[in-house]
């Protein structure tokens, strides 16, 4: 029996489902990530979770507990909300302090335990500013104090970092992940940052309109997305255009007018495929020693790597070259390039299963 | 972006129970009294018997053919509209000064401006009734440069002055706050185009404020034909206004039948110029999208 | 922005003087030590605001109109905070038509409205009751707070009520502790216009008013229109005190152009 368990829930607005069947178990001290574009339905999925929004159809489960109609005074989750939601006229001892109060915790005890979270979230100094005094990554760290504060089972978060600049984001991505990790609360977070969701998670669910389209852990859903669109969507791709030979052992795949072909494990339907390949998995060498031939039509410079793309028989492909050594060769020079197949994927064409 | 838990209970029961008291209490203090009068108007009136319970056109035949109530009628309706003009014109440079100046003076003379709307427009009649009395503070100005003393007071020169006193802050508030959303730097583009400081008035800012100027003269226009202090003070005992006509008739001559006639052409008065106005702001409105 | 040129400097003094010129005319003669409405050319005296302040029908009057403003201000809160709440946080049928009825009093004259209350109190046999009385102000007043209730109900976080929610408060603390105190600014605010509008009110009250409930603008109008001593112009004047106070603080607390223009 899992910790939290969201079985075949569903929420139409209308004839249109903004989540469709969502199924999650979720382990107890696990920090979940649900990725996806705008408007697939992770916000309402969460907010489901948490009450403030009731399913159309299916279950959710805290333990043995049934608590799909359960109001959300009742369910006792630490919810952090995009917006911060901060209670503007109270101070952030006040606002930290406010679950405990409804929980009728003495006063002393009261007091103790809001100071020991703000210590924990390194606020203590501002205990009696008010929101509208305090940065953006400050006033998250209220929120996600105020949330934890009154030891939920499990914390939410609503795209916590979005409102934040890159680097205090980066910053509080690990900030988050420590706390967490102190704490050791079962965390799901929204997020339509990939980087956000692979760098801190214990597991991703990536979903598209509404469904889930892949849960797996950050290292699985990089190396093995499931269809094209994730393998675009989380991190960089190359897709050159195949086709497929089904055997027993697997599939020979030959990439389009090239005379490459292939052993591939994968086993996609049909016999027009898919083949894609991270920039990071193509090396450039000297013209003749590449498994294929290209010219370089551009040049990016990224700080630690380049980026070069290559007009190849196959169509142009993107390389990342570390910034390691030499320059890579300039535009309009004649490059090889180098690759395990071991490191492509093959999916069936456009199919999002 | 969040639908509440409340979202989800019954739809109509809770609003409604929200709604109750306000919606009783305007059903029973403002619909009820407002059809009973409409009500009133269709009695006849016998000035020995008192408010007959009959169903009659005749007091808005009475309105409609006597003369010295059509004049009353047509009176308001000339001054009402010769306040909204003046309104107008003093108005609209007014907020557009307003809008153009620096920091600090610009919200002190919006207070100076838009203030007096918290004085008691008796106190503000009352100010003018001293300025233009027969020997009020206008006539010792014109005595001063050897001026005949002139009549102002109770005629229909003070009433417009009063109105246009109390009416400027109706028009300079739309106004202003249409002229506060215009983007400044596209006059100035204008001009950076050629144009001259009255062309690019009257091409690029004038058709902008169009709508504040129109809901400025609307508001002007229905509560200057519905004023009563002024035309009370200030006209004296013989000019009347509508409203002071529906005054005398209930409270001295005792005609309530006759007054409520007047108060309900007033209130269809009012209530045809604001649609008429609501379509001006619909075609407006299609104008810009189409 | 453009900078104003000297004729638009002349124009816009003449219209600060236009506007102003009533009221510096009445605080002047307020102080004349004279019988009739003269400037205080020569000395200044206090008599006549102390002639107001035993003038037992203008003192009754005033603590009337100060009664009647406390009052219905209140009510006309109490009627709109649930009225504005239905409004912006549930859809259901009629909302629109529910809204304009309560708008209402601003589009119909206010004689009309006297002349109506007039017609259902004669018929009810309530004519002079103060009760009654407070009950049209209530409705007068009521567009003021609704539309200020109304405005900072539609620019509040409900993500704050869904926090508090979700930190165990029950409907009802999540009102008292959160949606309250974060419409106080809007309901003070519609208070204290309501206040004035009701204390100012006049062409309603001048029909619905017996002797016993007179309000200061009415006996005032009453007493302008019989006899001008100074008399009047010193309870003008203490008025335009009042009135000046009262923009200041509402200009400090919310913005008197905010509060009188209305959000859109
Ligand atoms: N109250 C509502 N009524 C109708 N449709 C809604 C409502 N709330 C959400 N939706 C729809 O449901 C879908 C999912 O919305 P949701 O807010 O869950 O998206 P999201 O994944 O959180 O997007 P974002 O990343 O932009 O926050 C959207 O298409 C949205 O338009
Ligand atoms: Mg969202």
């Amino acid at each position: 029996m899992s910790f939290l368990s969201v079985r075949n829930v569903s929420k139409y607005y209308g004839p249109v489902a903004a989540v469709d069947s969502f199924g999650l178990d979720v382990e107890k001290g696990e920090f979940i990530s649900l990725l996806g574009p705008s408007g697939c339905g992770k916000t309402t999925t969460l907010q489901m979770v948490a009450g403030l929004v009731r399913p159309s159809a299916g279950t959710i489960m805290m333990g043995e507990r049934d608590i799909t109609h359960l109001p959300p005074p009742q369910r006792e989750l630490g919810v952090v909300f995009q917006s911060y939601a901060l209670f503007p006229h109270m101070t952030v001892a006040e606002n930290v302090s406010f679950g405990l109060e409804m929980r009728k915790v003495a006063k002393a005890e009261r007091d103790r335990r809001v100071k020991d979270i703000l210590a924990l979230v390194h606020l203590l100094a501002l205990a009696d500013r008010y929101p509208r005094e305090m940065s953006g990554g400050q006033r998250q760290r209220v929120a996600i104090a105020r949330a934890l504060v009154i030891n939920p089972p499990v914390l939410l978060l609503d795209e916590p970092l979005s409102n934040l600049d890159a680097q205090l984001r980066e910053e509080m991505q690990f900030e988050l992940r420590r706390i967490q990790q102190v704490v050791g609360i079962t965390t799901i977070m929204v997020t339509h940052d990939q980087s956000e969701a692979l760098s801190i998670s214990d597991r991703v669910v990536v979903m598209e309109q509404g469904r889930i389209t892949q849960v797996d852990t950050p290292y699985e859903l990089y190396e093995r997305p499931r269809n094209p669109f994730i393998s675009s969507f989380v991190g960089k791709s190359n897709f050159l255009a195949a086709t497929a030979e089904h055997h027993a052992g697997g599939a020979t795949i030959s990439i389009g007018n090239t005379g490459i072909t292939f052993q591939a494990n994968d086993r996609p339907k049909g016999k027009h495929v898919s083949v894609f390949i991270r920039p990071e998995k193509l090396r450039l060498t000297a013209p003749s020693e590449g498994q294929i031939e290209g010219t370089v039509t551009s040049r990016y410079f990224m700080g630690n790597q380049w980026l070069v793309s290559a007009k190849t028989p196959a169509g142009t492909l993107s390389v990342a070259v570390q910034n390691f050594g030499a320059p890579p060769p300039p535009i309009g020079e004649k490059v090889g390039l180098v690759w395990r197949n071991d490191d492509c994927r093959v999916l069936a064409a456009g199919a999002a299963e | 972006m969040s639908a509440s838990v409340s979202a989800a209970r019954p739809r109509m029961v809770v609003p409604s129970l929200l709604s109750a008291p306000a919606t009783l209490f305007f059903i029973g203090l403002v619909l009820l009294p407002l059809a009973l009068t409409v009500i009133l108007s269709f009695n006849s009136y016998d000035y020995t018997a008192g408010i007959q319970s009959d169903l009659t056109v005749s007091n808005y035949l009475t309105v409609l053919q006597d003369e010295y109530y059509y004049s009353t009628f047509w009176r308001t309706l000339r001054l009402a509209l010769i306040t909204t003009v003046i309104a107008v014109v003093i108005g609209v440079p007014e907020a557009y000064i307003l809008s153009n100046m620096r920091k600090p003076w610009r919200s002190i003379f919006l207070l100076v401006i838009i203030g007096p709307l918290l004085v008691s427009v008796v106190v503000r009649t009352f100010g003018w009734s001293m300025l233009l009395g027969k020997n009020g503070f206008v006539n010792g100005a014109l005595a001063a440069v050897g001026i005949e003393p002139v009549q102002l007071l109770y005629t229909e020169t003070a009433i417009v002055i009063g109105l246009a006193h109390i009416m400027l802050p109706f028009m300079v508030i739309p106004v202003w706050t249409v002229l506060q959303k215009l983007d400044p730097t596209v006059e100035a583009a204008a001009l950076t185009l050629g144009a001259s400081r009255f062309t690019a008035l009257r091409r690029i800012v004038f058709p902008q404020a169009a709508l504040g100027i129109l809901s400025g003269s609307l508001i002007v226009f229905a509560l200057s034909a519905s004023s009563f202090a002024i035309p009370g003070l200030l006209g004296g005992r013989r000019l009347k206004m509508a409203a002071t006509l529906v005054y005398d008739e209930f409270l001295i001559e005792l005609n309530w039948p006759l007054g409520a006639t007047i108060a309900i052409i007033v209130l269809l008065a009012n209530l045809v110029i604001m649609l008429a106005y609501n379509r001006l702001i619909e075609q407006q409105a299609k104008r810009k999208l189409g | 922005m453009q900078r104003n040129g000297p004729v638009a400097l002349i124009f816009h003094s003449l219209v600060v003087a236009f506007m102003l010129a009533p009221m510096v005319v009445v605080c002047l003669v307020a102080f004349t030590p004279e019988n009739t409405l003269t400037m205080p050319w020569n000395s200044l005296s206090l008599r006549w605001f102390e002639a107001v302040f035993e003038h037992a029908d203008f003192m009754a009057s005033f603590w009337n109109s100060v009664r009647l403003a406390l009052l219905s201000a209140t009510i006309s809160t109490f009627l709109a905070v649930p009225a504005a709440l239905a409004i912006t946080r549930y859809e259901f049928r009629g909302r629109d038509a529910l809204n304009a009825l309560f708008l209402s009093p601003l589009i119909i004259p206010h004689l009309v409205l006297g002349v109506a209350f007039l017609r259902l109190f004669s018929l009810m046999g309530a004519t002079g009751s103060f009760a009654w009385l407070v009950a049209t102000h209530a409705i007068v007043v009521s567009p003021y707070t609704l539309r200020l209730i109304l405005a900072s109900l539609t620019s509040m976080d409900r993500n704050a009520e869904n926090a508090a929610r979700t930190l165990g408060a029950g409907e009802w603390t999540v009102f008292c502790r959160i949606t309250m105190p974060l419409l106080l600014p809007g309901i003070s605010g519609g208070w204290l216009l309501a206040f004035i509008n009701s204390f100012d009110e006049l062409t309603m009250s001048i029909f619905v008013t017996s002797p016993s409930t007179v309000t200061l603008p009415v006996r005032m109008y009453m007493y302008a229109s019989e006899s001008i001593d100074p008399m009047m112009a010193a309870v003008s004047a203490l008025m335009i005190a009042v009135a000046t106070v009262t923009m200041i603080v509402l200009d400090r607390m919310f913005g008197l152009d905010r509060l009188l223009v209305g959000k859109g």
